[in-house]
């Protein structure tokens, strides 16, 4: 077996499992007649959802500047699957939300969404990763050639709405988003730092 | 053009004086034949310092709610106690080894009776009574809780609060070695809150000292806390070790983090939305995942025994 087959036949498979976990330990939890997911288990599962959208969005950010810097290049091959389960945890925050928490009254959704700026951010960044999950297969990147990149920059735009989303329904800790505001600059950071360095490169 | 709001209260939701004074009877008739039936002097709470033991002599009260109490396990498992920790469940993981015992409760300011006073002996003149109460979270969550406690007009009487006494001020224990939530300043510690004179002196109003028939647990505010049912849950200050009698308003934790967010009365308002989240709805804990919300009412479903408190007050501007 060659690297490349060793990734696809392998690895992939494995990491792929992995990234399901969060989600069978919800399944898992829920099944517990003891009550895994505490007195709230609406709240639990939207938590818990939300939660790993953003730390797969911040996951699926950091491939690129990790394979820069260590040379690994075989990390490219994840990007793309890293990306779609940051998708699948916000898609499935967004549809416990819609079900389970308003249980499928749109009135109030609607209202929701419009009015509560916390929830319309949210909400745009489930869009663009809509977006981006649509796009994302090797047709569709290479039919929209240039824009596809420009498309997929939004990951950036996801991440900090989804930073700001979590900031804004924060009472008065705000430690946990706050650590994610600062993954996230440092990963923007390093791409605005990365970019100033071609340029002067390029110029000189 | 001048646009009229509609009145936050329905008058037929405001309880007329008569009513009000016939309701006061009919409890004085009430605990008078309870109080008839009991064989020991009455008035003479005892609060066992161990954890988890029995509360003898509690009254029932016709102001309890019939509606289903939560478990004990989600009263005591999933709650807000920030000094020990922002986490829901934090609280029942941090507050085991608290100390309840000894306990003093200074009570100061315009008062005929002050000074600090053990805790034991602060309960003793009281009755003890079961007040099965709704809680609505500001976080628009809610439950049932079988409280015990005692009446909080009967301490303020008790007391002797001058005129000048306008508000009554409460205080949390400040002891970041016990309190690990108080080490980080997530809100301006010791916790404060206060109660105008007439929200304290009215019926509803307790110091919760059990639960389920049984000492108050530490996470949820042992060994005395605040209960008014018709506020938000934030109102409801926990481990109090100061009681103040005061002539302005006292500042309040949740109001100095949050001023445009959390307001001094904070009374359950399903018209006056949260500015980030919409109140007219709550989740019942323990309602189970697949039903819906139910719509939040007016004081909390006790708009008939308080609306009157609140006669001529905006709502909307005293949230």
């Amino acid at each position: 077996m060659n690297t490349l087959e060793q990734i696809r036949l392998v690895w992939k498979p494995l990491a792929f499992m992995l990234c399901l976990m969060p989600a069978a330990l919800v399944v898992t939890d829920a099944m517990q007649t003891a009550g895994g997911l505490g007195a709230n288990p609406i709240e639990e599962v939207l938590d818990r959802f939300g939660n790993w959208g953003l730390r797969f969005t911040m996951i699926a950010l950091a491939v690129t500047p990790l394979r820069q810097l260590t040379g690994w290049n075989w990390l490219a091959r994840f990007r793309r699957m890293l990306g779609l389960f940051a998708f699948f945890y916000v898609l499935m925050h967004f549809l416990t939300w819609l079900v389970l928490d308003q249980g499928l009254l749109w009135p109030a959704i609607v209202e929701d969404i419009g009015e509560r700026p916390f929830i319309t951010i949210g909400f745009i960044a489930l869009l663009l990763l809509t977006a981006m999950a649509v796009t994302s297969t090797n047709g569709m990147r290479r039919r929209l050639g240039r824009r596809w990149q420009q498309l997929h920059y939004s990951a950036y735009a996801v991440g900090a709405l989804g930073v700001w989303h979590y900031w804004w329904q924060v009472k008065a800790d705000i430690r946990e988003p706050l650590i994610y505001a600062a993954i996230l600059a440092v990963l923007l950071g390093y791409r605005v730092w990365q970019r100033r360095q071609r340029f002067g490169f390029s110029e000189a | 053009m001048l646009i009229l709001k509609p009145a936050d209260i329905r008058p037929s939701e405001i309880t007329s004086e008569a009513n009000y004074l016939n309701r006061r009877q009919f409890i004085k008739a009430g605990a008078m034949a309870g109080g008839a039936a009991l064989s020991a002097p009455a008035s003479s709470a005892i609060v066992p310092a161990e954890r988890g033991a029995k509360l003898d002599g509690i009254g029932a009260s016709r102001f309890s709610t019939d509606e289903p109490a939560n478990s004990f396990e989600d009263i005591t498992t999933y709650n807000n106690y920030y000094e020990f920790g922002t986490g829901k469940g934090d609280p029942a993981k941090n507050a085991q080894g608290f100390r309840t015992r000894p306990w003093t409760i200074a009570v100061d300011g315009h008062a005929e009776k002050t000074g600090p006073i053990d805790f034991d002996d602060f309960v003793k003149p009281f009755d003890l009574e079961e007040r099965i109460y709704r809680m609505r979270c500001v976080e628009a969550w809610s439950m049932v809780i079988p409280w015990v406690g005692i009446s909080l007009a009967d301490v303020v009487k008790h007391f002797r609060p001058t005129s000048k006494a306008k508000y009554v001020a409460f205080e949390t224990l400040l002891d970041p070695v016990q309190m690990p939530g108080q080490r980080r300043r997530v809100l301006d510690w010791p916790y404060r809150e206060g109660l105008t004179i007439a929200e304290a002196t009215h019926p509803l109003s307790i110091l919760a000292v059990g639960l389920y028939g049984e000492v108050l647990p530490n996470q949820n505010g042992a060994p005395v806390r605040l209960v008014v049912p018709w506020k938000y849950g934030f109102k409801g200050i926990k481990g109090i070790v100061r009681m103040s009698f005061v002539e302005s308003m006292p500042r309040t934790s949740w109001n100095m983090a949050a001023p445009h967010e959390y307001g001094f009365y904070a009374n359950v308002n399903p018209e006056v939305d949260h500015p980030r989240w919409s109140q007219a709805r709550e989740r019942r804990i323990g309602a189970g995942v697949f039903s819906s919300k139910q719509p939040t009412r007016m004081f909390n479903g006790y708009a008939e025994q308080v609306a009157h408190l609140y006669t001529g007050l905006d709502l909307r501007k005293h949230y």
